[in-house]
């Protein structure tokens, strides 16, 4: 299995009048094919600068890479030919229909039958009904699914998605999700995609590439990252009225697979755990068993900004 | 052979937009006319009663239609660059002057929209113009617009931001257009003044313009349109150039 995207000692300085930007340092890795990779990191990490790198928007200044098998500094017009780009800001002309610009992309990657194409992309990301409709007026998630359509109407074999799901509502992020893993089942397919949330990169991603003021920090399958830093919390409101029964049901969670600590403040526990979703059922049937009644519930992953707290000492929301 | 196709794609695709906004295309139609009548009645008393105004005065009107309609094309490349549509034409594997050359070849066609019914009213009123050279003419203008509105691009392009592109595009084209004679003969004017005129690459296209609705096909005509294709040439090698550059 080779691999898709292979980078050595990527770099990008930005000359600004108020002095050099270190957007992208030294940055090295590899993606092998029919790999789905997450580029996270907070505001100015320089996730959006390292796609546009690789799509050949920004020359490096330092380092080199190859995209698809075609080297990016020799060969920009072979890289393009291999690659799809969804933009963070999209891409597409206001006043041009939905149909306009499938119709455009799918012409100038010389596909065979462009009306075909784009009748069909359509109907995959249910833009069917919105074909004659100026691209300036759909909704974020309308936008986005285009832009999506338009990314992929020439098959490529690498994939680039720059905050696909960012200001989405939970059930459009959810769609295009959908979509996204759709992608990761086909053989051919490599994906590079950003995102601030750990639990999107949970969902899609096979590895996930963490930056930070323009450095990889770590690297890692979401799974490990998670274990490395720990837990789940669920946290329930609690009628605990008899301490005995308490301190009774405590035990027997505690004795749970997966659960790592269970702590009672008041009527509130705390269950330090693994896979939350995974275990609640059986939380709430001790409960329920030990006749104790529940007021609330709530479940808490660890956030990128746990992540970002056990690997830098900082939380995401100090920038530079 | 690739290059040239994908200028086409990019022509038809800009083509297709451009004749849909039926408003703009409107007023693009009219704006000619509102010249051509609002001017007309005050030039043919101006001018000594031997020479025939509208052979004066048509030529003028056709080439400020092409400095000001193509002048101001880099204003629709605006909303394209801000929506990320040129960034996503550059991620393609398109010809980077195929880019530009699409959208050139667009704005003189809808020039050339305009100017035909122009031509047709100032026959109309009486212009006595030899129909050769309007033809002639005509080609010399688009030329011209394709210049023009690759100059438009390069500032669209290039200017720091997009705030500074109408003052830029009204601060030269309204010199350029007093400085080549459009309404005002510029040779009557002061020896300094009538220097200046001759460092307007559009003064040599407005003679050429007015001799060849004569129906003279002479040196003036000659440096005329040397002047548009040496004009066109130099401006799309700057904008594609400039278009390039932002790419890699
Ligand atoms: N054209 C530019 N000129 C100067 N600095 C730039 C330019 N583009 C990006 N930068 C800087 O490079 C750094 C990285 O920016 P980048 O857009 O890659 O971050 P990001 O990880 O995509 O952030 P976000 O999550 O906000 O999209 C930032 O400090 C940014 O200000
Ligand atoms: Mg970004």
């Amino acid at each position: 299995m080779g691999s898709a995207i292979t980078t050595s000692g990527l770099g990008k300085t930005f000359i600004t009048r108020t002095g050099p930007v270190e957007a992208v340092r030294d940055l090295t890795f590899e993606v092998g094919k029919n790999e789905v990779i997450g580029l996270l990191g907070p505001n100015g990490a320089g996730k959006t600068t390292t796609m546009r790198m690789l799509s050949t928007l920004e020359q490096p200044t330092a380092g080199t890479a190859t995209i698809a098998g075609h080297d990016l500094r020799h060969d920009p017009r072979g890289v393009r030919q291999s690659i799809g780009l969804v933009a963070q800001s999209g891409g597409s002309r206001p006043t041009a229909t939905v149909r306009d610009e499938l119709l455009l992309q799918a012409r100038l990657h010389r596909l065979s039958d462009p009306m075909a194409q784009a009748e069909t992309m359509m109907k995959a990301f249910e833009l069917t009904e919105l074909a004659a409709r100026p691209t300036m007026t759909l909704s974020g998630g309308q936008r986005r699914r285009l832009d999506l359509a338009i990314g992929l109407i020439h098959a490529p074999q690498v994939i680039f998605l720059d905050e696909p799901t960012a200001a989405l509502d939970p059930p459009s992020r959810n769609e295009l999700w959908g979509h996204i893993r759709a992608l990761r089942a086909r053989a051919d397919v490599t994906v590079v995609l950003s995102t601030h949330h750990l639990d999107e990169a949970d969902a899609l991603c096979d590895r996930v590439l963490i930056l930070d003021h323009g450095k990889l920090i770590a690297e890692d399958s979401p799974a490990r990252l998670k274990q490395r830093l720990g837990n789940d919390v669920i946290t329930i409101d609690a009628g605990l009225r008899d301490d005995q029964v308490a301190t009774r049901t405590l035990a027997s969670i505690a004795d749970l697979p997966h659960v790592r600590d269970v702590r009672r403040t008041g009527n509130e526990l705390r269950i330090g755990c693994e896979n939350a979703e995974g275990l609640l059922t059986r939380v709430v049937l001790t409960l329920h068993d030990a006749g104790i009644d529940m007021h609330g519930l709530q479940v808490a992953h660890p956030s990128l900004d746990d992540v970002f707290l056990a690997l830098t000492g900082h939380t995401t929301a100090q920038e530079r | 052979m690739s290059a040239l196709h994908d200028t086409f794609i990019v022509f038809r695709s800009e083509l297709a937009l451009a004749l849909r906004n039926k408003v703009a295309l409107a007023i693009g139609l009219i704006q000619p006319f509102v010249y051509l009548l609002l001017f007309g009645p005050l030039l043919t008393q101006a001018l000594p009663a031997a020479q025939n105004p509208w052979l004066f005065f048509v030529p003028g009107l056709l080439l400020q239609l092409g400095l000001f309609g193509t002048g101001f094309a880099g204003f629709n490349l605006i909303p394209d660059i801000r929506s990320g549509f040129v960034e996503r034409l550059r991620v393609a594997p398109v010809s980077r002057l195929a880019i530009l050359l699409g959208r050139l070849l667009k704005d003189s066609l809808i020039l050339g929209l305009q100017a035909i019914p122009l031509i047709v009213v100032g026959y109309l009123l009486g212009m006595a113009a030899n129909p050769l050279g309007v033809l002639a003419s005509l080609i010399l203008i688009l030329i011209t617009g394709v210049g023009l509105a690759s100059l438009s691009y390069v500032l669209a392009l290039g200017l720091p931001n997009e705030y500074l592109f109408a003052p830029a595009v009204n601060s030269l084209a309204i010199p350029l257009m007093l400085l080549s004679g459009i309404l005002l003969p510029v040779d009557r004017g002061p020896v300094w003044l009538d220097w200046l005129a001759h460092l307007n690459p559009l003064r040599y296209i407005l003679d050429a313009t007015r001799a060849l609705f004569t129906g003279a096909l002479d040196t003036t005509a000659a440096i005329g349109i040397a002047v548009a294709v040496a004009l066109a040439i130099v401006s799309v090698a700057i904008g594609s150039s400039l278009f390039r550059r932002r790419t890699a």
